[in-house]
């Protein structure tokens, strides 16, 4: 097993930047700040490839088995030999895998930023965000112990809820960072109670003995987990639902996928890095980091498979109305995160079971690559534009020729056809699927189908459509720095797919044969082909088509485009339940009950004070007679009383 | 010599204690009130000396603690008096009923 410390440097590159940039960026660098960044996440990238290079093809594999290796351990907090807090690192096949895309689309967002920011006044200040996030998102991934991940994905929520609100003098995007930390911290304290559980029941916090102790079932820890009981559901189900229910913050799944689309309110770079590709994919990760766990119990992966397919299916039908060009992708991102957590959901640990998995992993990987090309293509457009509606665009095709070819790729990537990358990871994912769970099936098909409708709505409403309104183009279509990205991701977008996925990751660390099958891949890709065909009638030309079947759906679209009505039911809770009947009392109690004590003990205090103060005459003989009576009286007590 | 009994010196000492103390009560002016306090200290004196002559008359305890007194005294007097003079240059008076600033 050979060494593999200088990980270190992957994360540590990208904290010096931040620390930095942080101190001195502003007054020093203020134009350099860029390409300082860059600059390091491109050694960051470097180092990442050549783990990769090294773990896959030079040493990771030992009789045929990717091995789960530890890099680097630091014993942090200890709390008893067992249980102690560790920073370390961790690589196994996902890690690697993750560990590539995070620092790549990273590498690629800083380079497109430089572009896109330009001439922003807080631009180091940017540049500082986007490392701190970009080191948070490494050590996440890198975690090998639960505690250590816990602290990571706080740090990667700080550092989203900063550059959400990265233009903090638009209160909407205040409004939007303060939402979005809300609720993956509410959602965060679920995962936190997880932990705890699950630290309580294994005795460790150590990921690797976690599932060693969990995964036997002869082992006390298990059989101590799942006969324990809360409400008739085991301890070990609590524990993996409230994990989940952390991750799906994360991730944006229903019920908690609210703050996803308001988070677009921050630079579109940094919803290309944080919310297409990087920290909403981090529930996956996580589940798929405990998954053997997961595998042991059945309730909690039916929960992950139902919670997943639903928000797919929600979210796609959402994104079918949203007039927003960066919303109807947020509801993208959401839907196709609900796919991964699916196929985690219907998978199984290890063989031929476990495809889901690998299918999840595989989707997770080719969804960076188009997702964050769609936000870069999209960042392009609005750069131009300076808008966000999509009835602001149109015709823009011949204006912005390189954009216009790279997100038609990254479309028919997300759609589904081949031979783009989405292709074959959602093959296997309705593959795993539909050897499972014919329901999951059939609505990831419909999701699916959807998924290429909207998407083409998108690219034809903002390319074709009526003709170009002659904009002024006094940048064009951007600097190189900003098309380079697009062309790259697009090169990606076309060529991950073909990544021998299956024998590199999977749950067990076994190569996994994946046999396509044509005949299964007619049904999708004809659903596929027939929804981008619907797209193009309504919205290639303008016609009023589209305003005609927005009406015979009537109640339904109304629904869709105000999100069935999600924000302002949680307004209802939050504002009519929780507040006057929670909040309210607690406050009066706060107010009432705990400040009355302290406040009783001053007033105490302060009466008696009143009363004695007369002692304090300032002559100093009344002192000098107190001092003396005082030693009178100490000598009566003890010659006399004292016996 | 050994006509005087000891009980005839502490009454002698006791006496001037209290007178002490009462100078210090009653008298207004800083530099009294310091002479004094130096009826006190003295009283003391005899105290240690008697003792040391009526009880101990082997040993030299006594008289060495007297010797400390008195130096002790003397640089208490200049601390005293360094106190009594910055007190005049800021009140213009040396009576402690002046200088009542510390009063709540």
């Amino acid at each position: 097993m050979s060494n593999y410390a200088y990980i270190l440097w992957i994360p540590l590159l990208p904290l010096a930047t931040f620390i930095v940039l942080g101190l001195f960026g502003r007054k020093y660098f203020k134009t350099f700040s860029g390409t300082i960044g860059t600059a390091s996440l491109l050694a960051s990238t470097v180092l990442s490839f050549i783990v990769a290079n090294q773990y896959f093809f030079v040493d990771g594999k030992v009789n045929g088995i990717y091995q789960k290796i530890v890099a680097l351990k630091y014993t942090w907090l200890e709390f008893s030999p067992n249980v102690s807090i560790d920073m370390g690192i961790i690589v196994d096949p996902i890690s690697v895998m993750m560990l590539v895309v995070v620092t790549f689309v990273s590498l690629m967002v800083h380079l497109f930023s430089l572009g896109y920011m330009k001439g922003e006044e807080r631009f180091a200040t940017y540049y500082a965000f986007l490392s701190l996030f970009t080191f948070s998102m490494l050590g996440l991934i890198l975690s090998g112990n639960i505690f250590q991940v816990y602290i990571f994905w706080e740090l990667v929520g700080v550092s989203s809820f900063l550059l959400i609100g990265y233009y903090f003098d638009k209160p909407s995007a205040v409004a939007a960072s303060k939402k979005a930390f809300i609720v993956t911290r509410f959602a965060d304290l679920g995962f936190l109670i997880g932990i705890l559980l699950l630290g309580f029941y294994a005795g460790t916090l150590d990921i690797g003995t976690l599932i060693e102790k969990l995964t036997n079932a002869q082992s006390p820890e298990f059989t101590g987990m799942a006969t324990a009981g809360f409400l008739g559901v085991s301890a070990l189900t609590w524990a993996l639902v409230l994990v989940f229910m952390g991750g799906a913050g994360k991730s944006a799944m229903f019920p908690l996928h609210i703050w996803l689309p308001d988070a677009m309110e921050g630079p579109t770079p940094v919803s290309a890095l944080i919310h297409a590709a990087t920290m909403v994919v981090a529930g996956v990760y996580l589940v798929a980091r405990l998954f053997p766990v997961f595998n042991m119990d059945a309730a909690a992966l039916q929960v992950v498979m139902y919670t997943g397919a639903f928000s797919a299916l929600l979210a796609a039908v959402v994104a079918c109305t949203q007039t927003d060009i960066k919303r109807v992708l947020a509801y993208s991102t959401m839907s196709q995160i609900g796919y991964m957590m699916f196929a985690l959901g219907v998978s199984k640990y290890g063989g031929e079971d476990g495809l889901g998995y690998m299918a999840s992993m595989f989707h997770l990987f080719t969804h960076a690559f188009f997702k964050s090309l769609l936000f870069l293509g999209a960042g392009a457009v609005i750069h131009l534009v300076h808008s966000n509606e999509m009835s602001d665009m149109g015709g823009l095709r011949k204006l912005m020729p390189v954009t216009h070819i790279a997100f038609l790729i990254a479309c028919l990537a997300i759609a589904g056809i081949p031979p783009f990358a989405g292709f074959f990871s959602k093959e296997e994912i309705l593959t795993a699927a539909f050897h499972s769970n014919k329901l999951i099936y059939g609505v990831a098909l419909f999701t699916a189908a959807l998924t290429a409708f909207y998407m083409f709505r998108l690219y034809f409403s903002i390319f074709w459509s009526k003709e170009s309104t002659a904009h002024l183009h006094e940048h064009g279509e951007g600097t190189l720095s900003m098309k380079l990205p697009l062309v790259v991701l697009a090169v990606c977008a076309l060529g991950v797919g073909f990544v021998p996925f299956s024998n590199l990751i999977t749950s067990d660390g076994v190569a996994l044969e994946t046999h396509t099958n044509l005949m299964f891949s007619i049904a999708p890709v004809t659903l596929a082909v027939i929804a981008i065909l619907i797209a193009a009638s309504l919205y290639k030309t303008q016609n009023d088509k589209p305003a005609k079947l927005a009406t015979a759906f009537g109640g339904f679209y109304r629904a869709a485009k105000h999100k069935f009505y999600m924000d302002e039911l949680y307004l209802f809770i939050t504002k009519k339940i929780i507040f006057p009947l929670v909040g309210q009392p607690i406050a009066w109690v706060d107010r009432n009950i705990v400040d009355g004590f302290m406040n009783l003990l001053a007033t105490v205090t302060g009466k008696i004070s009143e009363l004695i103060k007369g002692l304090q005459s300032g002559k100093v003989q009344n002192y000098a007679l107190y001092f003396f009576g005082g030693i009178a009286a100490i000598a009566v007590l003890f010659i006399y009383l004292w016996k | 010599m050994n006509g005087v009994p000891l009980t005839h010196i502490l009454f002698v000492s006791t006496a001037l204690f209290f007178i002490g103390m009462y100078g210090l009560f009653t008298r207004r002016n800083m530099i009294t009130m310091l002479m004094s306090i130096e009826l006190m200290l003295n009283s003391v004196n005899i105290n240690f000396v008697a003792f040391n002559k009526y009880l101990f008359p082997a040993k030299l305890d006594g008289i060495f603690f007297t010797i400390f007194i008195i130096t002790i005294a003397a640089a208490e007097a200049a601390v005293a008096i360094a106190i009594i003079i910055n007190l005049y240059r800021s009140h213009q008076s040396i009576d402690v009923d002046d200088a009542t600033e510390m009063k709540f």
